[in-house]
C-alpha cells in the first residue's frame, strides 16, 4: 500500500488547527510566524507516530522537518515507503 | 571533543524528579554514563521513559552534539549505586535536613577525590559542608530547567570549596558543553536571589487581584524582556521547590518579601505543582515533560 500525499497533509492540518484554534497554509513555517512554540514540535512528533505507526528517529528527529504541513507530509510517507 | 573524554567521567545523579531527570538526560546525550539514584519505588520506574522524552526533545532542539554516542543510564533505588562515581550531583529536593543526611552517606561511599556537587537554588554551600567530614569537595551547580537547552551554569564556590573540586567540575560542564559562571556563596547565590522573590511578587500581584497570571506575564515580557514571564517560569520550577528556595531563603536573609505568599503556599497544598502535575498558574491538561 503507497500512501498518497492529500490524506496526510489533510490530517496534519487538522490535528494543528484543533490544537492551535488556526488553519494552516501547507508552506507556512509554523515556528517561524510565532503561532508554534518549538515545546509543541515534540507533541507533533508524538502525533504523527501515534497516527501513521511511524517512528521518527536519529537524524529525522530535527526540528526542520516539522516546520511545515508540506515538511511533515513528505517525512512520514518517506518512512512509510521505508517500512513497506 | 571525543567521545573517550566523555567516558572519562561516571556521573552518579541523586533524586529523578524534575532536575535529576533533566540533569541526567544531558549528561546521557553528551556521552556520559549516568547512575542516577531516586528513593521513591514510582519515580525511579518512571525515570528511563522520562529521561528518553527529554533526550528525545533535546535532539529535536538540535541542542546534542550529533556526533557523540549516547553514555550509558542506570536506575537505582539505592545510593551505593553512587560508589563507582567520578563526581557526584545531589538533586533531592530542596531541604537541609535531607541534602545533608544524602551528602554525608555519599562522602562516605565515594572515594576522596570525588567531587560532591549540590544542585541547590538556595541553601548556601558552605553550610551544607559543614555538615561532611571534608568540605573541600562540595562545590554547587546551578543547572537550570531544562538542563539541556540552557548553556550557561551558575557555579557556587563555597569558602571552603577545593581547587580540585573546582577543576573537576569544569571539566565535566565542558563535557556537557555548558558555560560556567563561576560565583561565591550565599543564600540564593545570584539567580534565586534575584529570581524568586521577584516570583513571589509576581504571585502575590495575583493574590491581591491587581492583574491576572497572563497579564502579568505578557508585560514582563513585551515591556521588560522577559525570556517567558515571571508566573511561566514558576511553573517550570515547580511550585512546591519554589516555595521551598523561597523559605530557606527568608530564613537565611530575614527579608520577608522573600516568604512564600498565600497564593503560591495555596496552590502547593491543593497539589497544583506546575508543568510536571499539569497545573500551576496556567492549565497544561495534562502532567508536562
Ligand atoms: N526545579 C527547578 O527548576 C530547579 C532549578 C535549579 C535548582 N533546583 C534545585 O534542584 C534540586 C531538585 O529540585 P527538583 O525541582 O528536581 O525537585 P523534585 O521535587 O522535582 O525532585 C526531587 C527528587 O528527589 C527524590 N529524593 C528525595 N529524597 C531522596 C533520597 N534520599 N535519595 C534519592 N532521591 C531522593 C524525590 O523522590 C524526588 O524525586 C533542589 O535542590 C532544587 O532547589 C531546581
Amino acid at each position: 500500500m503507497t500512501t498518497t500525499s492529500e490524506p496526510v497533509a489533510e490530517q496534519v492540518q487538522a490535528f494543528l488547527t484543533e490544537r492551535t484554534r488556526q488553519t494552516w497554509a501547507r508552506d507556512t513555517d509554523l515556528f517561524a510566524v510565532g503561532g508554534v512554540s518549538s515545546m509543541f514540535a515534540m507533541e507533533l512528533v508524538v502525533h504523527l507516530e501515534s497516527t501513521f505507526d511511524i517512528v521518527i528517529a536519529g537524524p529525522d528527529l530535527a526540528l526542520d522537518n516539522f516546520r511545515t504541513v508540506d515538511g511533515m507530509t513528505a517525512l512520514v510517507l518517506r518512512l512509510r515507503e521505508a517500512e513497506q | 571533543m571525543l567521545r573517550e573524554e566523555a567516558e572519562d567521567f561516571s556521573l552518579a545523579v541523586l533524586g529523578a524528579g524534575t532536575m535529576g531527570l533533566g540533569i541526567s538526560a544531558l549528561a546521557v546525550g553528551h556521552g556520559v554514563p549516568v547512575t542516577l539514584v531516586e528513593a521513591d519505588a514510582a519515580r525511579a520506574r518512571q525515570a528511563p521513559a522520562a529521561v528518553t522524552a527529554q533526550l528525545r526533545m533535546a535532539q529535536l532542539m538540535n541542542a546534542l552534539p550529533a556526533d557523540r554516542e549516547y553514555g550509558e543510564l542506570t536506575v537505582t533505588g539505592s545510593l551505593a549505586g553512587a560508589a563507582g562515581a567520578t563526581v557526584v550531583i545531589e538533586a533531592v529536593t530542596e531541604d537541609l535536613t535531607l541534602k545533608t543526611k544524602v551528602l554525608a552517606q555519599t562522602a562516605a561511599l565515594t572515594g576522596a577525590g570525588v567531587a560532591l556537587v549540590s544542585n541547590t537554588s538556595s541553601i548556601p554551600i558552605d553550610e551544607l559542608a559543614g555538615y561532611l567530614p571534608d568540605a573541600a569537595r562540595l562545590i554547587g551547580t546551578h543547572f537550570m530547567n531544562p538542563p539541556y537547552l540552557i548553556s550557561t551554569v551558575e557555579v557556587v564556590r563555597g569558602a571552603s570549596t577545593g581547587e580540585a573540586t573546582l577543576s573537576a567540575v569544569t571539566r565535566l560542564l565542558g563535557v556537557l558543553a555548558r558555560r560556567p559562571v563561576v560565583v561565591g556563596d550565599g543564600p540564593g547565590f545570584v539567580t534565586s536571589r534575584i529570581l524568586h522573590p521577584m516570583i513571589n511578587d509576581a504571585a502575590r500581584v495575583v493574590q491581591e487581584g491587581t492583574a491576572t497570571a497572563e497579564a502579568v506575564d505578557t508585560l514582563m515580557r513585551e515591556c521588560l524582556g522577559h525570556r517567558t514571564g515571571p508566573l511561566r517560569t514558576a511553573d517550570l520550577i515547580g511550585l512546591d521547590n519554589l516555595a521551598d528556595s523561597l523559605r530557606v531563603l527568608a530564613e537565611r536573609t530575614g527579608d520577608h518579601r522573600a516568604a512564600p505568599c498565600e497564593l503560591l503556599l495555596d496552590k502547593v497544598r491543593d497539589g497544583h505543582l506546575g508543568r510536571k502535575t499539569g497545573r500551576g498558574f496556567y492549565d497544561y491538561g495534562k502532567a508536562q515533560p
